[in-house]
């Protein structure tokens, strides 16, 4: 996929409403075929730089360029960019029957009279809506669920280079959302069109996206993959916008051996030191913040530190049941409130051997964190 | 949820209602009143709608009255569907300045633009007849259609438009293909409006109407001033006939959803 | 040919205000020159001399004014304000109800509605003929009072202030009717509800929660019943004769029998000044509730 040129890039792009920087020197690449995801919370820039895309508002004077396959596209208007795009409301015409909504577009580009009916018939089946029964429809007297497809397959008929959607899942219940991310990353695909997606769901980027860009404050906090994204996050933004995060931080108090390029000891306010990988910024005394996912703490009994590991004494304040995970609350003796994920084995048959107010270890291998930049 | 109104109140709204009502409804009763004086009932008879067609001064009023009506209606729609058109879009300097603005033909006293726009014309030495009269019309008109046009332009979703801009058309087939067509009941319901509001309009008409170019509301005034006459009766149930056909309409249109 | 029109559309789509101001252009212009300007010029009058052969003669002068606050002038002011207030206020009391039985009267709501409508838009000169059909002494209210023998000779109901009043709330109750049902209709019944939870029963329901949040509604009918009400014109002549002089036809007679233009036209301003005071007094009313 990296091989050939970007088909979207981004470079330095800006836009102000008034005294507002809604997108602030924006830089990024899509790649042909990827499943493109903007990330991030309600007005941080991930719309208006869809818009941006789009052709539905242009960059800023001084504001950069978007390119499309190499061409600068900053005064293109939306009918002249080779994109479809489906809509947070879908946007269906309310005065035309489903078939006539999908064949608006096709009949824009002068697509022969002969051939529409097919495409129309194709798109539908794409979506998996029957078109003997939904073509004569009209939009109020579809589902939401229904509505969606409809705007997917007028916006897909036209094969377009680039897919852009538009939050198109929120109004769904959760069981439809989730099959319609499947259909969604399927149809990816099999078409081999490229996908640039806007959501707030960051559980959704995750399954569906190839990789993100999750932004905050009209700038990109971090682009990459999912894993990236969630194991490596760079900032608190990112690593608390992405699933649970537990913060440590403290000052680098000595360099110690052991390991590939050694550790450093961090030593916070109050409560024990930790071991922490070492990292190029690393001097005697500079302040360190590390990330680490509930899922990379282990519980212990106080004494049963494992070798090498981590550990910090606390005592259970909650055991809360999340189905495939128990997440444990700690609250550590420095008066930090951590969440610990352990699997679920059944807690009929295996249950947890920890109850609230048991004193306990929170622990964690050295390695298992991230360290944080400055936001 | 539906809570049962004491019986004091619907029996005092009834009442309302009929008062409301009840001056029209005689008005159109005794038009059919084969009693010269109003007082007593003496038989229903139609005379006096056939004594209206021996008065060429009504007819010419009838019709001068609709040919304002339907030249006013024409010219107040289209500016005023372009104005609502314009403040819908708006993000510019000056749109609540604008917006407000077009309210202040409706809140002036009638009376006020009556006797400005006399002077207007005579400042300007321009003989009162039908062409002052349509442009008077006109000017109020067009706040009435574009305050019902807005109304239902900011109602409509925006992303119609821009999905037919990613669709391939461009602003204008746009505008002709998914937004006109969501917006013509609203504008037919305004100009509607306009023909009621104009073919029924006495105070600015009276002033900018010269002795050539009588409509039906102005001759009434003077036949009312003359002495009561059935005729009178007849005449007003005529333009009430034609105002309610034309609003139950508008009333479909405005309430139909595309 | 289609090169030429994506050119121009580019150019307006890149410039939404110019888009917007060629839209606005046509009927702005119409107003501002039959509507603002006949304005400005009536002003302009009022600060004239009087012309030898009707019209204007040069010169200013602030004497139509000073001439205004003649008592003999006073007492017509005065009087079209308390008509104007009075109106208001029966208005209101007759409205509220009607509103408020339109809000919630479920599926007969929209006939209602219409009902209420229909008479708006009638010819007001009709109507106001429709009432002098009632009123006079020869009409069907007294004819029926004769008739059932509750009077012996008939009552003097037309060229009243009575008359003029019961003209006006006539004639502008819609106006009243219309912006407080539209209040009452967005009232979240749920918060009705709530207070009933809390303890309220229905009168403190209704003055506690309705009332209060149907009060912009309450506000802009009494603004559109005031205004015209300031002035009227029509129903004073028809239905009050010269007893019930209202500003209105004083303005009327200035540009009528008196030939008087500057006069009248300083009036009719005093007029917009009253109507001015109004609208600002609304506006302050509206904002404190916005902020509240």
């Amino acid at each position: 996929m990296t091989a050939s040129p970007p088909l979207v890039e981004f470079h330095r792009v800006s836009k102000s409403f008034g005294d507002v920087r809604a997108v602030d020197t924006v830089s990024f690449s899509i790649f042909r075929g990827e499943f493109f995801s903007l990330l991030g919370p309600s007005g941080c820039g991930k719309t208006t730089t869809l818009r941006l895309l789009a052709g539905f508002e242009a960059p800023d004077p001084d504001g950069g360029e978007v390119r499309i396959d190499g061409a600068v596209v900053n005064a293109r208007r939306p009918y002249e960019r080779p994109i479809g795009m489906v809509f947070q409301s879908y946007a269906l015409f309310p005065h035309l029957s489903v078939e006539r909504n999908v064949a608006f577009g096709l009949e824009q580009h002068k697509v022969p009279r002969t051939e529409i009916p097919g495409r129309v018939e194709r798109a539908l089946e794409l979506v998996r809506l029957a078109p003997g029964t939904f073509a004569r429809r009209r939009p109020h007297q579809l589902s939401g669920g229904q509505r969606q497809r409809v705007a997917l397959a007028r916006a897909l008929v036209l094969e377009p280079a680039i897919l852009l959607l538009d939050e198109p899942l929120g109004a769904l219940d959760l069981k439809l959302r989730k099959e319609m991310q499947l259909e969604l990353k399927a149809l990816n695909r099999e078409l081999a069109m490229t996908f640039v997606y806007v959501t707030h769901d960051q559980e959704e980027a995750l399954t569906m996206s190839d990789r993100i860009a999750v932004m905050s404050e009209a700038r990109v906090a971090q682009l990459g993959t999912p894993a990236e994204i969630y194991e490596n996050p760079r900032t608190e933004f990112v690593a608390g916008f992405i699933g649970e995060v537990n913060l440590f931080e403290g000052r680098a108090a000595g360099q110690g051996g052991g390991g590939a390029g050694g550790t450093w000891t961090v030593v916070p306010t109050s409560g024990p030191a930790f071991q922490v990988p070492h990292h190029a910024a690393f001097e005697e005394g500079v302040p360190v913040r590390i990330a680490v996912r509930p899922e990379w703490l282990d519980l212990h009994r106080p004494g049963e530190v494992p070798a090498g590991e981590n550990a910090l004494p606390g005592a259970i304040s909650e055991v809360v049941y999340l189905g495939e995970t128990m997440h444990v609350v700690v609250t550590l003796t420095s008066g930090a409130v951590v969440r610990v994920a352990l699997r679920n084995e059944g807690q009929l048959l295996k249950p947890l051997p920890w109850r609230r107010g048991d004193a306990a270890l929170v622990a964690w291998r050295p390695e298992d964190c991230q360290v944080l930049e400055a936001d | 949820m539906t809570r049962r109104l004491p019986r004091a109140l619907v029996l005092l709204v009834g009442a309302i209602f009929v008062c409301l009502h009840l001056p029209v409804a005689v008005l159109v009763l005794y038009s059919f009143n084969a009693s010269r004086y109003a007082a007593g009932w003496s038989g229903v008879t139609l005379e006096w709608y056939r004594r209206l067609l021996d008065r060429p001064d009504i007819l010419r009023a009838l019709r001068l009255s609709l040919e304002v009506a339907s030249l006013s209606t024409v010219l107040a729609t289209l500016l005023g569907t372009l104005m609502a058109l314009g403040l819908a879009r708006g993000r510019f300097r000056g749109s609540t300045v604008t917006e407000g603005g077009l309210y202040l033909p409706i809140v002036t006293p009638e009376i006020i633009v009556g006797v400005a726009m006399l002077i207007l014309f005579a400042a300007l030495r321009v003989p009162l007849g039908m062409g002052t009269i349509v442009v008077a019309h006109v000017a109020f008109n067009i706040p009435f259609v574009a305050v019902v046009v807005l109304a239902r332009l900011r109602g409509m979703d925006r992303s119609l438009e821009e999905a037919a801009l990613v669709l391939g058309a461009d602003e204008a087939t746009a505008f002709r293909r998914v937004t006109l067509p969501l917006l013509a009941p609203a504008v037919l319901a305004g100009a509607l409006l306009a023909f009621t509001l104009s073919l029924d309009d006495f105070v600015i008409t009276f002033f900018v109407s010269g002795p050539g170019s009588t409509t039906l509301p102005v001759l009434v005034y003077s036949m009312v001033r003359r002495g009561i006459e059935p005729t009178i009766n007849a005449v007003s149930a005529v333009l009430v006939f034609v105002t309610t056909l034309t609003i139950v309409a508008a009333e479909r249109l405005a309430a139909r959803r595309a | 040919m289609p090169g030429a029109r994506r050119r121009l559309l580019s150019w307006f789509a890149r410039r939404p205000a110019a888009g917007a101001w060629a839209l606005l252009g046509p009927g702005l212009a119409w107003l501002t020159l039959f509507f603002a300007v006949p304005l400005a010029v009536l002003f302009g009058y009022s600060l004239m001399h009087r012309g030898t052969y009707g019209g204007v003669a040069p010169g200013f002068t602030l004497e139509h004014y000073r001439r205004f606050l003649d008592p003999l002038y006073l007492v017509v002011a005065g009087r079209t304000l308390w008509i104007a207030l009075a109106t208001t206020a029966l208005c209101l009391l007759l409205g509220y109800p009607v509103a408020y039985a339109i809000a919630r009267a479920g599926r007969w709501r929209n006939a209602l509605l219409l009902l209420v409508v229909l008479p708006f838009w009638t010819s007001f000169l009709v109507r106001t003929y429709a009432m002098i059909v009632l009123l006079r002494d020869s009409g069907v209210i007294n004819a029926v009072l004769l008739g059932l023998g509750l009077t012996s000779a008939p009552l003097d109901l037309l060229y009243t202030p009575g008359a003029v009043l019961a003209g006006l709330v006539y004639g502008y109750l819609p106006f009243m009717v219309l912006p407080i049902y539209a209040s009452l209709e967005r009232l979240d019944l749920a918060l009705l509800d709530a207070a009933e939870a809390l303890g309220a029963r229905a009168p403190a329901r209704f003055w506690r929660v309705t009332l209060p949040l149907s009060l912009p509604g309450v506000a802009a009918g009494s603004l559109l019943v005031f205004i015209p009400a300031l002035g009227a014109f029509l129903t004073p002549d028809l239905l009050g004769g010269a007893k019930t002089m209202m500003l209105g036809n004083l303005v009327q007679n200035q540009f009528g029998a008196a030939r008087n233009w500057p006069f009248g036209a300083a009036i009719s301003f005093a007029l917009m000044g009253v109507v001015f005071v109004a609208l600002l007094v609304w506006l302050r009313m509206r904002d404190a509730g916005e902020a509240a």
